[in-house]
């Protein structure tokens, strides 16, 4: 082989742990309940397809609503940054988060800041940075990465945490998930009182009110954006929709999709620091947008994996995802919405083979609640793999080979031919156990069929043709 | 029956069939021509172009795909495919693929709209014909029997349950439920070969569960998957019986003769 096949490399690793075991039972109860939570909603059906066109809608007007979100920002006395790449994002999260030498950060679940890797940067320049996310904080303490959209920790069982906490911690073993839970907030209260800068993530960005939403089910997104002076939400420059009822219409489809509930338990809006009266709030309020390569993927025919609203679903109905969990893929975003994303973010040739990460099944497409096309988007990645950095060079010839034939009659014919030959010399044990080449991944697991000795067709020209 | 009933049916009969199973195919025209139709078999067909097209070589595929839709748009009649995934192929990526000219992509739209799958077909053909389809059991069930409805019929062309009434329709068969039943099996193509541990993963949970559900005879529309399960369960000395549904409908006939 020319190339690492680094996906697949992965995948066998991780198989052989006991995380995808974990990631197929927790993937298959939250489709569970998914289905549970979209049987309950009649309008569910026209709700995805208002929440598709809202969607497209604003990629298709990008530009003109990020201006207007920018603008209302700022008249509601918030500021606008804009970053073109990681570097650029960090740099300027750093200038702020470092005006005071040594700052405490607390941040709630923000995918988009993975991308920016901004912890490590953060504490590269002597700041503290606390994850207040339940599942953020485990995976910091296990100096891990998430390996899902918005279940951090679905590659581990509650009694891999009770040993993170135990270890790290210095508590007594428990499992119990509420005691988990009462140690991280016993631990966490104390920052969410001292911390001089909260960083959020933002679901959705609304342009017409300037306003940011985040969706969570633990009280820390709220803590986060309102506790400390300065809140900073970093946002990843699609995450728009135009108007305040557009909004409610995302998060209804998104809660629903994504853990089965009716509504997340916290639906957090933030429209600008403090105003005189307000009980509480920060005295700053800015929202850093992101690029890091969505306008390329803007301008390519995946385009509309950026109707992406982050449900995590089609990670969960992923028969691939679930059996090789998150890690895997090695990238930020997983399953089929990042083996679609992920090559277009990143350099391409970094994730070439992660759109061959599935068997195009159509499972997410049928669950997407903005009804994107993923199969049809990883094909489009293929084409481009197979012309900037095949992984799978050496099908090449075979391809070629087919294509030649396939399209020739006569050709074909004694290709089938060449097939029966082999199927009789096989004699009478009509499957194969090993096959040479790459083909031997199929015999690996696998017997593989010999051809039939007589083709359909030529029992039809035998006993049919009426010539 | 009638013979005003007749059709002319055109069997494209897939390249997995021909090669490699072609006692599906005579049994996919021995149920055809059952319920009244008539079969013809153009003879220059080959091979849809899917595995191309998935494997992101699609100036092969759209070359294989246009010599076949050709060599369909030269017949008339309804164009029966005993697979869920070749048929959605032609209907739905084949006039995408062929939209480059648009010449070719009338005939593709063209050829598509006469395309159907094998078990929707004979499921209408039954109905059109009040075939008795389902004839009385006079005998109790013997075999544990579970459709698997290949993800491509089942999420690209919407069917499952007309397989599952065709399968209901043979005698000593009783058809079982599996968990996850709607869950792809891992085949997949050529990701069956790109990937092949992945692969195998997802294949050993659907045959785990169809050992658990005590299922005798797997039965499938699409001849891809049931050699990818197949395969798998004669490693595992697995005896499950394997067979496409055609196969299943006019093997269960002869057991009552």
């Amino acid at each position: 082989m020319s190339q690492p096949v680094t996906f697949r490399r992965r995948a066998v690793s991780e198989m052989g742990t006991p995380k995808p075991a974990a990631v197929g039972r927790a993937a298959r109860r939250f489709m569970g309940k998914r289905q549970w939570a979209v049987d309950d909603f009649t309008p569910m059906e026209e709700t995805r397809d208002r929440a598709r066109m809202i969607r497209l809608h604003t990629l298709a007007n990008l530009h003109r609503y990020l201006d207007q979100f920018a603008d209302s920002v700022e008249r509601n006395g918030g500021q606008v940054l804009w970053a073109a790449d990681a570097a650029e994002a960090n740099l300027l999260i750093a200038e702020v988060v470092g005006r005071k030498e040594g700052s405490l950060v607390i941040k709630s679940k923000s995918m988009v800041t993975e991308e920016l890797d901004l912890n490590a940067h953060l504490q590269g320049e002597g700041h503290t940075v606390v994850e207040t996310d339940l599942g953020e904080f485990i995976v910091q303490l296990a100096e891990d990465h998430p390996s899902h959209i918005i279940a951090p920790v679905m590659h581990l069982t509650r009694q891999d945490i009770g040993e993170l906490f135990h270890k790290r911690l210095g508590i007594p073993y428990t499992d119990d998930p509420e005691q988990l839970n009462a140690v991280a907030r016993r631990h966490l209260r104390r920052f969410f009182l001292s911390a001089d800068v909260g960083i959020s993530g933002v679901n959705t960005g609304i342009a017409e009110t300037g306003s940011i939403v985040t969706v969570t089910n633990e009280g820390n997104g709220w803590l986060t954006t309102a506790a400390p002076r300065t809140h900073i939400a970093v946002m990843g420059m699609e995450r728009l929709v135009p108007t305040f009822e557009d909004a409610a219409t995302i998060v209804e489809v998104l809660a629903r999709s994504a853990t089965g509930q009716r509504l997340s338990v916290y639906t957090n809006v933030v429209s600008g620091p403090r105003r005189p009266g307000d009980p509480d709030g920060p005295d700053e309020f800015l929202v850093v947008i992101v690029d890091n390569g969505r306008s390329r993927v803007l301008s390519t025919d995946a385009s509309e994996i950026l109707a992406c609203i982050r449900c995590g679903a089609c990670l969960n109905v992923c028969p691939v995802f679930r059996e090789v969990g998150g890690h895997a893929y090695g990238q930020v975003y997983s399953g089929p919405v990042g083996s679609v994303l992920a090559p277009g973010l990143a350099e391409f040739t970094e994730a070439a083979d992660l759109p061959f990460a599935s068997s195009l099944c159509g499972a997410c497409r049928e669950v997407c609640p903005v009804r994107i096309d993923i199969p049809k988007l990883l094909v489009h990645q293929r084409v481009r793999a197979t012309r900037e950095n095949d992984p799978f060079r050496w099908l090449g010839p075979g391809l070629a080979l087919y294509g030649q034939a396939a399209k020739r009659p006569r050709v074909w014919k004694s290709l089938l031919a060449a097939g029966r030959m082999v199927g009789r010399l096989k004699g009478r044990d009509e499957w194969f156990h090993r096959l040479p080449f790459h083909a031997k991944g199929w015999t690996q697991s696998r017997d593989f069929p010999a051809p039939a000795r007589e083709s359909f067709r030529q029992w039809w020209k035998e006993n049919r043709s009426g010539t | 029956m009638s013979q005003s009933m007749s059709e002319t049916v055109q069997l494209f009969v897939t390249c997995i069939i021909d090669a490699v199973f072609p006692q599906v195919g005579r049994d996919v025209v021995e149920e055809l021509e059952r319920n009244g139709a008539e079969v013809e078999f153009p003879a220059d067909q080959t091979c849809c172009g899917q595995p191309a097209y998935n494997a992101g070589h699609h100036t092969e595929s759209t070359e294989v795909l246009l010599h076949n839709l050709e060599v369909l748009d030269r017949t008339s009649g309804t164009i029966v495919i005993p697979s869920g995934s070749c048929a959605d192929f032609l209907i739905h990526h084949g006039p995408r693929l062929a939209s480059g000219d648009p010449e070719t992509a009338v005939m593709a739209e063209r050829v598509a709209a006469r395309i159907r799958e094998f078990t929707s077909y004979v499921t209408e053909q039954r109905e059109r014909a009040s075939v008795e389809g389902t004839e009385a059991h006079d005998q109790p069930p013997t075999r544990r029997a579970f459709y698997h409805p290949s993800c491509h019929a089942l999420r690209g062309l919407g069917l499952r349950r007309e397989g599952e009434s065709l399968l209901d329709s043979v005698t000593g068969v009783e058809r079982v439920e599996i968990e996850g039943a709607e869950e792809c099996c891992g085949f997949g193509g050529l990701f069956a070969v790109e990937m092949p541990e992945v692969s195998t993963g997802i294949m050993n949970t659907k045959l785990d569960r169809l050992e658990e559900a005590g299922v005798e005879m797997l039965v499938g529309a699409d001849a891809a998957c049931l050699i990818h399960l197949e395969g798998g369960l004669r490693r595992r000395e697995n005896p499950m019986q394997v067979v496409h549904i055609a196969s299943a409908i006019t093997a269960g006939r002869e057991d009552r003769r």
